[in-house]
């Protein structure tokens, strides 16, 4: 999982997000909205400054779709 | 109040039970029903009867109605004979139009991956100057209105009425009849036919345009959805007429009804609009706090449990229908410090007066933009604006799918 230092892995599943477009409105600088409306990836990891938005926006997510997982080089 | 075993639980009528009736009406428009404080503090599940006796379990803690609403087995289908629709007519009416809203995955997934591209934060940051011109535009009509002026009818319902037209590429000669079709479409007490005959009024609008628009298409979501889904046999002519009527039904009736809810909440706590006028930078925090503290769409998520949901104060049964109340769980103490206080600095702003789950708005980017420059024109050009008559005397739209008030007289 993500530390406060930073460093977790973002994971994102377009397969399942709905596109309500949370994630984006409160962590801009590790995800956008693609013009269908559906998350993108903006970093692999999560940046040392941003663990609180992305956190936030994990929270939000209303369908699960945005994620922590363990930092690269672990078992993701 | 029955207390139940949730292990044993059935939401189904018995013989002799004393179940109170849903929906409860608000003795206050800026807060939730006095009952949901109850319903939240229970240690145990609290049945309800809804419209034609069905019974159907209440969530009010905001974890549980988060857990229930995201939950694979909450569905969203009003064919299914146990969904707690609260209207007379609502059922049959939702089953055989289907808008998606009551669908469930994959045919929901379907339909709104054609509508999402349409409400992105992009898209919705590039309307703001055409947003701005309506509710500029707007105001300037409000002030030209003999005082009291209605605040409903002579600002909010126009500045609605415009945006979501515009988007969707509906046009709007005539600005009150969207708000007479969903006076019968989202009233409790219009039997299906009359709610039938409401929108058929505006699906043959709808029809003529989807033709038109197939062969001089705008630059507006119904040009795209003719021309894309429609044209590539995605989706039938019949659901594409559902799912614009309801885009437009939801997009409309929302903002009408939280514009002047929200700018009375602000006049009525002038220390908070003083935050706002000495601070602009606040107006989207503010903005997110005046949709918790109102949840206008409080009672929209109605669902029917397909699998056990297992809560916080029990587990609803598979085969069970619930209604999960966003205005209850925007208004838990155990996550929101001093619930009833509008703070537009707070820090909790996770609330859920979008919903929760895959069915979480899909316009809510739009109606945090809209009801922002709605609010931010309408204050600033009229910093004199109050009430005319007394909070008590304002009639609230107790039988409505989305809470409201049918008339807010002001003066300035």
């Amino acid at each position: 999982m993500v530390s406060a230092a930073g460093g977790g892995r973002v994971l994102a599943d377009q397969d399942v997000c709905v596109g309500a477009g949370q994630c984006a409105r409160v962590a801009p600088g590790v995800f956008d909205q693609a013009d269908d409306g559906l998350v993108v990836l903006l970093v692999r990891d999560v940046p040392a400054g941003e663990v609180d938005a992305v956190l936030d926006a994990v929270d939000r997510c209303p369908s699960g779709a945005v994620r922590l997982g363990a930092p690269a080089g672990g078992p993701y | 109040m029955t207390t139940t075993d949730p292990g044993a639980a059935t939401a189904q009528p018995g013989p002799q039970d004393d179940v109170p009736d849903f929906p409860v009406p608000r003795s206050c428009p800026f807060s939730p029903p006095q009952t949901y404080a109850g319903v939240r503090e229970r240690d145990a599940l609290t049945r309800v009867r809804v419209h034609g006796g069905k019974h159907a379990w209440l969530v009010a803690r905001f974890e549980d109605v988060r857990t229930a609403l995201a939950h694979p087995g909450a569905s969203s289908d009003a064919r299914n004979p146990a969904f707690p629709a609260l209207g007379a007519g609502e059922q049959q009416v939702a089953a055989e139009l289907r808008p998606f809203i009551r669908m469930d995955p994959p045919d929901h997934t379907q339909v709104r991956r054609m509508l999402v591209g349409e409400f992105t934060l992009r898209r919705v940051q590039a309307l703001r100057p055409e947003i701005e011109a309506v509710c500029a535009e707007q105001v300037e009509h409000l002030l030209s209105r003999p005082q009291p002026a209605d605040l409903v009818a002579d600002y909010a319902n126009r500045v609605s009425t415009t945006v979501i037209c515009r988007l969707l590429g509906v046009p709007m000669e005539d600005l009150e009849f969207f708000r007479r079709v969903t006076s019968v479409s989202g009233s409790r007490t219009a039997t299906a036919q009359e709610v039938g005959a409401a929108l058929q009024e505006l699906f043959g609008l709808l029809d003529r345009l989807i033709d038109l628009k197939a062969v001089t298409p705008g630059d507006d979501l119904v040009s795209r959805l003719v021309n894309g889904p429609l044209a590539r046999g995605e989706i039938t002519r019949t659901s594409l007429l559902s799912q614009i009527g309801i885009t437009l039904n939801a997009g409309h009736e929302t903002s009408r009804n939280a514009i002047p809810l929200a700018a009375l909440d602000l006049l009525r706590h002038p220390d908070q609009l003083d935050l706002l006028r000495a601070d602009p930078s606040l107006w989207p925090d503010a903005v997110d706090e005046l949709l918790r503290h109102l949840s206008v769409a409080d009672v929209i998520t109605l669902r029917v449990a397909t699998q056990d949901i297992a809560l916080s104060v029990g587990t609803i049964p598979a085969g069970d229908a619930f209604i999960a109340l966003l205005a209850g769980a925007n208004h838990d103490p155990a996550v929101f410090d001093e619930p009833e206080r509008l703070d537009v600095r707070r820090a909790q702003r996770h609330h859920v007066a979008f919903g929760h789950g895959v069915h979480q708005c899909v316009g809510q980017n739009l109606g945090r933009v809209e009801l922002e420059i709605a609010l931010r024109t309408l204050l600033e050009r009229v910093p004199s604006l109050r009430l005319a008559v007394p909070e008590s005397e304002l009639p609230m739209r107790g039988a409505s799918a989305i809470f409201g008030l049918d008339e807010v007289p002001v003066t300035w």
